[in-house]
């Protein structure tokens, strides 16, 4: 795994997103309110959009979510599994915390 | 094969039968001439006195666009028949041409009796059905002056409110020993009385009028018992006498007291030969109202169309309205004619309101009854004529105990009574169609598309048939806006993590987070991007501009009123050339720059705000713009000065947070150039003041805002508006804008004039209270952000790289500015691409 250095664990607040690009792949990272993390694609797979780092976070049925801002698409933070259309999904990478430094594995 | 329908008269009952044939005749069998003697297509004559009351011509208007574009329709306006040709079978018009017809209907209406006493062709002397003779009366009307109305029937009193509409002291002079001695009884008729009265209208009762005095003009109106009233006014509503004149003209058979002589199925004496509405003589009996026209035009138009046999079902002339703002409901056997019938009665001098209900003799079947100054009940009642009470009758009468529920109606009792539909039907269509709430049962039925009376049984269906209709936010809490609203005001609960851990489930999503975020905000809990409330907004109020399709933003900045000097202008149009941002002129009279990264978003604020410039919440719900037009300042026309309260209200207003976006407008003069009418709140200037209009929408539904208080003085408008927003922001659902909201509150508009204008529940200073804190703690937002490197951290494309623009956003030029460009960046793998195509 090649781990690259991302942010501070501090510039992402709780239930929030920010993006990175990490060798040229945009890519969203979130921290829930229970302090886990998360990184999948930034780009919107409906509009093309690099976007969903805007997202809102949440949760349905317990799985932990972010909603499109652009047309409100719900997908998994676990799998990038699109909640509202079977066909959507956005790519999923590893992402750690590593002494309160965000780190996330580039393919 | 294409036949020829010819329809003389436009009025509301032929209107019915050319609408109801279109939406029947799928395949255009009929092409329908019209003729209509007045100079404007049908509108709604039964709602007359609102002309005068803030609504327009147009509003009034019963013909839609469909309707005079449809190619199979052709409508003649000032065109009326003056003769028929039975045997070549055209008519013959004004115009001289001669039209042919294979099928001809009369609707041709009736015309308002004016009683032959000396005088009443003085100048002064009006009737009362027509929008011209309203913009007579409006002529001739003198404000604080005695106006005198001839009949004390519905259509007197409604004249009546026409004068008090116009500031005249009217008197009304009936003949009978009460008002409306048609529809109520002595009890009922002296409730009404008083309330009437009370409006500062005098009643004249078991009068007979004896002259109309004066040389050429009316001066005085002198009564039988010597009574004189000083007046230059006056108007005849005693009843009206059928246009049958071209029954002599082709030969066809009269009514003995008037009317064409029609039998059940509304076929006159001759083939081919109808006649529907108040000319109509439905064996040998004329009816006065809408209702009973609208079943004769349907009837007809079934036999065009060869689908039944359209009888007239007989005439229901069951009534429930407002006169004056009294409450007045008439039904079945409201004179207890029926042999050995017997009355109940409440009568409440109190409360002024009056019930009476008239049962069999053996008190077990309801037969029909009054109701005056409270007629709520009228709903449940009605559907229940000639049937067996469902409870004892005093439950029935006394208002709390108005509790019998649908349940205890039978299934073929008709709850919709102007669309004619039954209780079955209705939740046939909510057990069918799975229907969950009123607009779906509206859209699938009719029912209570018409007056509206219904509505409240149409609720009671629903919950009959098992359709909780559930308020839940969402998954996460169980409560609807409203009562989270509520519980925030309440409990003084400052945060989400706070509310959703006492008072819901789970995390979150992205319908309940912003939707509280809109109520903290509301409250007035601190800069929108304090703390955690940063992740709970939407993303164009996480990054305080409008995102658009390629993830760049739009930047608006507060222009008031629309009024911006020559230096600002320069200032936006060199920040767009230097950014290169495309700029457009938005419909609220400001100025949209587009396609700035978020990283520029800082770099550009940064410029406005030095310039003077602040947020113009175009990326929030919340007060967008008061638009107005150039006010008399400027203007030939204007008759107060718009600009300076479109710019008032809109600095007042500015950063208000609400349950959707709010738009206002201001206009000098009734010509109405800021569109103010087509706004959540309206004002238009009076010789006097300031009328308020509310509840207006462009958008999916558009929608007129209506009259809720007129002549305000700048600081009654203010407090007005004050309250009608606060009541807004507080009750309505999640994304729910004003016109939605009016159209679910309980008495509508009324409601909402008890409320904001009458202080009904109490609350008035309250609500203006909270909106006074809202003003007081109002602050720039975007000067809020540049001032804080916390929340300016955020601003950046990639956190790890915070100046590498985005490489997905490309543009391409058009027309010399920049649009987005296609999507350029390689997209996520997507297992069926079909999907996107």
């Amino acid at each position: 795994m090649n781990w690259q250095q991302i942010c501070e664990l501090d510039l992402l607040p709780p239930e929030y997103g920010l993006p990175a690009l990490i060798r040229n792949h945009p890519v969203a990272l979130f921290r829930t309110r229970d302090d886990e993390l998360f990184a999948v694609g930034n780009v919107d797979p409906f509009c093309g959009a690099g976007v969903m780092s805007r997202g809102i976070v949440g949760d349905r049925d317990g799985e932990p979510t972010v909603a499109s801002p652009m047309l409100k698409q719900v997908f998994s933070l676990r799998t990038g599994q699109c909640l509202d259309d079977p066909d959507a999904r956005l790519p999923v990478y590893p992402v750690r915390r590593r002494a309160d430094v965000v780190e996330v594995a580039v393919p | 094969m294409t036949r020829t329908l010819v329809v003389v008269g436009h009025g509301m009952v032929g209107h019915r039968l050319v609408e109801t044939l279109r939406e029947r005749d799928a395949d255009n069998t009929w092409r329908i001439v019209v003729l209509g003697e007045e100079p404007r297509a049908a509108y709604d004559r039964v709602a007359l006195s609102s002309y005068l009351d803030g609504k327009s011509a147009e509003d009034l208007s019963l013909a839609s666009h469909e309707l005079l574009d449809d190619p199979m329709v052709d409508l003649r306006l000032n065109t009326a028949a003056t003769g028929i040709d039975r045997t070549a079978r055209t008519v013959s018009t004004s115009d001289g041409s001669g039209l042919p017809y294979d099928a001809l209907v009369l609707a041709t209406g009736s015309r308002p009796f004016v009683p032959p006493v000396p005088g009443h062709d003085l100048d002064g002397c009006f009737v009362y059905r027509t929008i011209e003779d309203l913009d007579d009366i409006r002529a001739a009307a003198t404000e604080g002056e005695p106006g005198v109305v001839i009949g004390g029937g519905l259509l007197g009193l409604e004249a009546a409110n026409a004068l008090r509409l116009l500031g005249m002291r009217a008197h009304v002079v009936e003949m009978a020993p009460r008002l409306m001695p048609l529809q109520v009884d002595e009890g009922g008729g002296q409730v009404l009385s008083r309330l009437v009265g009370d409006l500062g209208l005098t009643i004249h009762c078991g009068a007979a009028t004896k002259s109309i005095d004066g040389e050429d003009r009316v001066r005085s109106v002198t009564l039988a018992d010597g009574t004189v009233i000083d007046t230059g006014v006056v108007v005849f509503s005693a009843g009206v006498r059928p246009r049958d004149e071209l029954a002599q003209l082709a030969g066809l058979e009269r009514a003995e007291r008037g009317g064409f002589l029609v039998d059940e199925g509304c076929r006159t004496s001759a083939e081919n030969i109808w006649a529907i509405g108040e000319c109509a003589a439905v064996d040998g009996r004329c009816y006065g109202l809408v209702a009973p026209g609208y079943s004769m035009a349907e009837g007809v138009a079934e036999q065009l169309l060869s689908l039944g046999e359209g009888a007239f079902p007989g005439a229901d002339l069951s009534t429930k309205l407002k006169l004056l703002g009294v409450d007045v409901a008439s039904f079945g056997d409201a004179h207890g004619q029926t042999e050995g019938a017997l009355e109940v009665v409440y009568a409440n001098n109190a409360a002024g309101t009056y019930a009476k209900l008239v049962l069999s003799d053996d008190a077990r079947i309801l037969l029909g009854g009054v109701l005056v100054g409270d007629a709520s009940a009228y709903s449940v009642l009605r559907p229940l004529i000639d049937r067996e009470l469902p409870a004892p009758p005093e439950q029935l009468l006394l208002p709390a105990g108005s509790g019998i529920d649908a349940g205890a109606l039978p299934a073929d009792a008709t709850v919709c009574s102007c669309n004619n539909v039954s209780k079955e039907d209705i939740t046939t269509a909510i057990t069918g169609q799975g229907l969950t709430d009123v607009p779906g049962i509206k859209g699938c039925t009719k029912a209570g598309t018409s007056c509206g009376s219904c509505v409240p049984m149409l609720k009671n269906l629903l919950a009959e048939c098992g359709v909780s209709t559930s308020k839940a936010l969402c998954e996460h809490f169980p409560q609807s806006r409203t009562e989270l609203f509520e519980i925030v005001q309440a409990t003084g609960i400052g945060s989400f993590s706070e509310l959703i851990g006492k008072h819901g489930t789970g995390r979150g999503c992205d319908i309940c987070k912003p939707a509280v975020a809109s109520i903290l905000a509301s409250l007035g809990h601190g800069h929108i991007l304090d703390g955690e409330q940063a992740g709970l907004q939407d993303t164009n109020d996480r990054f305080l501009a409008n995102m658009q399709r390629n993830g760049t933003y739009s930047v608006v900045p507060r222009v008031p009123g629309g009024e911006i000097t020559p230096e600002k202008l320069i200032v936006l149009g060199e920040l767009a050339k230097e950014f290169g941002l495309y700029t457009k002129i938005t419909g609220g009279q400001r100025i949209d720059l587009f396609g700035a990264r978020v990283e520029q978003l800082p770099l550009i604020w940064r410029r406005l705000v030095d310039a003077g410039f602040e947020s113009g919440h175009a990326y929030g719900k919340a007060l967008r713009t008061v638009k107005s037009c150039v006010g008399n300042d400027w203007c030939r026309y204007g008759v107060q000065d718009s600009v300076s309260m479109a710019i008032r209200l809109e600095l007042r207003y500015r950063g208000l947070r609400a349950p959707h976006k709010i738009k206002a407008g201001v206009s000098g003069c009734a010509r109405e150039c800021a569109e103010a009418r087509g706004k959540d709140f309206g004002v238009i200037a009076t010789d006097k003041g300031w009328n308020l209009y509310v509840g207006g929408n462009g958008g999916f539904t558009p929608r007129h805002a209506e009259l809720l208080a007129a002549d305000l003085d700048d600081e009654q408008l203010i407090s007005l508006v004050d309250r009608f927003l606060m009541f807004y922001v507080r009750t309505a659902d999640r994304l729910q804008r004003t016109s939605a909201w009016l159209e679910s509150l309980d008495g509508g508009l009324d409601h909402l004039r008890e409320v904001v204008v009458e202080d009904s529940l109490g609350i008035g200073a309250e609500l203006e209270a909270t909106m006074q804190h809202h003003v007081d703690n109002y602050s720039d937002e975007w000067a809020g952000v540049l001032a804080d490197p916390g929340k300016l951290a955020h601003f950046v494309s990639f956190v790890n790289a915070p100046d590498a623009p985005d490489p997905a956003i490309r543009f391409v030029q058009e027309r010399g500015q920049i649009r987005p460009g296609p999507v350029s960046l390689p997209m996520p793998a997507i297992p069926n691409q079909e999907v996107l195509t």
